[in-house]
């Protein structure tokens, strides 16, 4: 039976046991420094034992570093960026508490800083939402085309609400023209989709697949063999060099290129309608790509076979995986494009899986700049 | 050489007894009562508390708190904490790792992280599908893009892994939702999938790899969990398509390995050093010192389990399918079902010789498993929202969470005398 003596003597030994654990707060010291070794993270863990001891660092400071580590974001990799939001979380949480108000002058000029990192951006936007709502609010009309897709999005779904009230209040005109300033602006493929099926409810055309940059037109080459999911790594002719008048030895005899033309509308590649439905097959789509200047682009795949991609004969990324699902932009593939013909071979495996949801064999490929706007062809032009 | 002196003032004596005591009870502050991994202390759906709700009703639920964004990961409690875990966003990049008050359901802390890996998923699950763990003192959140965050109790951040952007093919399409577990300082994480897998122990201070294994290229959602295998051992298992591995956590040094097929969505359950996995019925494994293959106990085909997780508890293990089902654990002979309305995505719990089944229409059912001749629903609570996630228990508590809602459900309490 507990005694009063014994639960004191107990509540004395928690608080010690607390204290204990709890960690010393850390001194608050050189931002930039503190800022610098974060920064070095790596892969693997690299650099984590110098983060972790200098965020504790950077997480004491005051509101006052609280832009210069948003500014630390700048040019960071996408963890470092991360260690950097959750110090700024963390001063901005524990100095609120303490009642201390957000220094949103600052962070309004960090904002307006286009060239800032755009998730940093983001956050300050949030933080400047929290204290001057209004403020936020009236800085969405400018960020239409802001390099933030967050802050984006936002502005465009207030063009979209436009649209809306504008229909609703008989203004036909007022609403197209509303959802055409969303159209152009969006880049988040649901509220592309949202704002097409709309224009179309209104009598508009959209093209979609110029809207998204799909690539539509292709040479196609096949079937090669596939038995064991061997073919991936299989090194077929065309791999080594596109001769499009080649003729190769196929899976079941001779395989020659064969033009393909899709009028999907969102450029779904459909290598079942060009051999009918085919399995445990392997199969080439090749195509061109003029670019006007040299530039960094992203080829940004769907595809729910096996798959490889080629820009200009370099390999960007592989995968060896089935049926596990697709979408549009399921893999951005980052490379770049040289001024004038560029070539773009894609390489899609079928395996022998017999079940419905696995006849799909087929791709969806498009061309954009890293905020997935589409980067037309210039002989497209 | 320094000679030893008993010169010691009794208050200095009295000081030192009190922080060693001290210590030792902070040593002890991992308390059974706790729920700080996916299925419980023992990775198996059973807490030792015996006082749990038996009889739910709308006064049942002691608060609810909003949640910021979707999530089919289990709260997990830590002392008076209670932390979850969700996504939000068009492209689910945001993650969320949020601290309440087990008391009152305050919100204690949250924080926010950008998703480094792939977010597709299946659109049922979402990013935030693995269950955070706890060692009592960190918090190890993983998400399906593969992040890895480590937070002390207080959010404060100790490390980051990006596991996707270091191997950039062991991500899923249609979602990962294995759920991490520690053992001493090494936090084991299962990342399968058709493309790249892989198993690693990392080290809970620094996040580094202290060892990485490939793994068979299969998709597999199911999650690791760590068991005494005999006195004074302790080893992870886990299953998958391939079939059922056990390791030692420091080094990741094979134990036992055992290549039939065994379910890709549901978790082992451990219960007395024995092993028991869905595997075309159900399979109670045992490692034998003298083979690098387990003994096989028994196999039984009708306690067939569906994605839930088998529960052991005691002399009996269940399996939640179409009906529930009441084995032996000692031979896998069924003792009775129960007709239980799901669908499951939820694993069941139990404390107290009660269990907890949560279906995905968010009917909570508690019922008497205790009765040698079946089971018995004593009583039901209607969330009112689709409820994917494994409840917890803790402290006297269940905590289950939704897509946008904490709910802590207690016994109501006892009326007053007037």
């Amino acid at each position: 039976m507990f005694r009063p003596e014994l639960m004191k003597w107990l509540a004395v030994c928690g608080v010690a046991a607390l204290f204990g654990l709890r960690p010393v707060a850390a001194a608050p010291s050189d931002a930039a420094g503190a800022i610098q070794a974060i920064r070095a993270v790596g892969a693997e863990g690299r650099g984590n034992a110098a983060a972790s001891a200098a965020w504790k660092q950077l997480a004491a400071n005051g509101l006052d570093q609280l832009t210069t580590i948003l500014a630390g974001m700048d040019g960071a990799n996408d963890l470092a960026a991360n260690w950097l939001r959750a110090a700024a979380e963390t001063i901005v949480a524990r100095e609120s508490a303490a009642g201390r108000k957000l220094p949103a002058d600052d962070l309004l000029a960090f904002l307006r800083d286009t060239h800032h990192n755009p998730r940093a951006r983001r956050m300050a936007f949030e933080l400047v939402a929290r204290v001057q709502p209004d403020t936020a609010e009236k800085l969405l009309p400018g960020m239409m085309d802001d390099p933030s897709l967050e802050l984006r999005r936002d502005a465009v779904d207030r063009v979209i609400a436009a649209a809306v009230r504008a229909l609703d209040g008989g203004n036909k005109p007022e609403s197209i023209a509303r959802y055409r300033q969303a159209l152009q602006s969006a880049r988040d493929v649901d509220q592309i989709q949202d704002v097409a099926r709309k224009l179309r409810e209104l009598g508009e055309t959209v093209d979609l697949p110029k809207l998204f940059g799909f690539l539509t037109q292709w040479k196609i080459i096949g079937p090669f063999d596939n038995a064991d999911g061997k073919g991936f790594t299989a090194v077929f002719p065309p791999e080594q060099k596109v001769d499009l008048a080649g003729e190769y030895d196929g899976k079941t005899g001779k395989v020659r290129w064969s033009d393909y033309a899709t009028k999907d509308e969102f450029g779904m590649v459909d290598i079942n309608t060009v051999y009918t439905p085919l399995k445990i097959v392997t199969a080439y789509a090749y195509t061109e790509f003029v670019s006007d200047k040299a530039q960094p682009a992203e080829l940004r795949l769907g595809c729910k076979n096996a798959w490889k991609v080629w820009l200009n004969g370099k390999l960007l990324w592989e995968r060896d995986e089935y049926h596990r699902g697709m979408q549009i932009d399921q893999y951005r593939l980052a490379g770049q494009l040289q001024p004038g013909r560029n070539t773009i071979l894609v390489k899609a495996c079928q395996n022998e899986l017999v079940e419905k949801w696995t006849v799909e064999w087929q791709f969806q490929l498009r061309v954009c700049d890293h905020l997935g706007k589409a980067i037309p062809s210039a002989a497209a032009k | 050489m320094t000679k030893s002196t008993n010169h010691q003032s009794p208050i200095t004596y009295y000081v030192l007894r009190i922080a060693l005591i001290a210590l030792c009870l902070a040593a002890a502050r991992l308390p059974a009562a706790d729920w700080m991994q996916f299925r419980g202390p023992h990775g198996n759906g059973v807490s030792d508390e015996t006082d749990a709700p038996a009889a739910l009703d709308a006064k049942s639920i002691a608060w609810t708190a909003d949640l910021p964004g979707r999530g089919l990961s289990s709260p997990i409690v830590i002392g008076d904490r209670v932390i979850v875990t969700c996504s939000s966003g068009p492209r689910q990049e945001r993650l969320h790792v949020l601290c309440f008050n087990a008391a009152d359901g305050a919100k204690r802390w949250e924080r926010q992280f950008w998703a480094t890996g792939r977010t597709m998923t299946q659109s049922k699950t979402c990013v935030a599908a693995p269950t955070p763990v706890s060692d009592g003192r960190r918090i190890f959140a993983q998400f399906s893009s593969n992040d890895l965050i480590c937070l002390d109790l207080d959010g404060n951040l100790l490390w980051l892994r990006g596991l996707t952007r270091d191997y950039p093919n062991a991500s899923s399409s249609i979602g990962l939702s294995s759920s991490p577990v520690v053992v001493g300082d090494t936090i084991v994480v299962q990342v399968e999938t058709d493309c790249d897998s892989f198993v690693a122990g990392i080290d809970t201070a620094t996040g580094v790899n202290r060892w990485k294994t490939d793994r068979p290229h299969n998709r597999n959602w199911s999650s690791p969990v760590v068991f005494a295998d005999k006195p004074g051992r302790q080893v992870v298992a886990i299953q998958g398509l391939g079939g059922v591995v056990t390791f030692l956590p420091a080094t990741g040094e094979t134990v036992w390995n055992r290549t039939n097929e065994s379910a890709n969505i549901s978790s082992p359950a451990p219960g007395d050093g024995v092993l028991y996995v869905s595997a075309h019925g159900l399979v109670a494994l045992q490692g034998d010192s003298d083979s690098p293959t387990p003994k096989e106990l028994w196999r039984d085909f009708q306690l067939a389990a569906g994605t839930p997780s088998p529960l052991v508890m005691g002399d009996r293990v269940f399996t939640l399918g179409s009906k529930l089902c009441c084995g032996k654990v000692s031979t896998g002979e069924r003792l009775w079902t129960l007709t239980v309305k799901g669908p499951f995505s939820s694993s069941p719990v139990a404390a107290g010789g009660k269990m907890y089944l949560a279906n995905e229409k968010g009917v909570v059912r508690v019922v008497d498993v205790t009765k040698p001749e079946g089971g018995q629903i004593l009583s039901e609570l209607d969330l009112g929202q689709t409820i994917l996630c494994t409840p917890a228990i803790a402290n006297g508590a269940l905590y289950i969470r939704s897509d946008a809602k904490l709910w802590k459900i207690v016994k109501p309490a006892a009326p007053q005398a007037p």
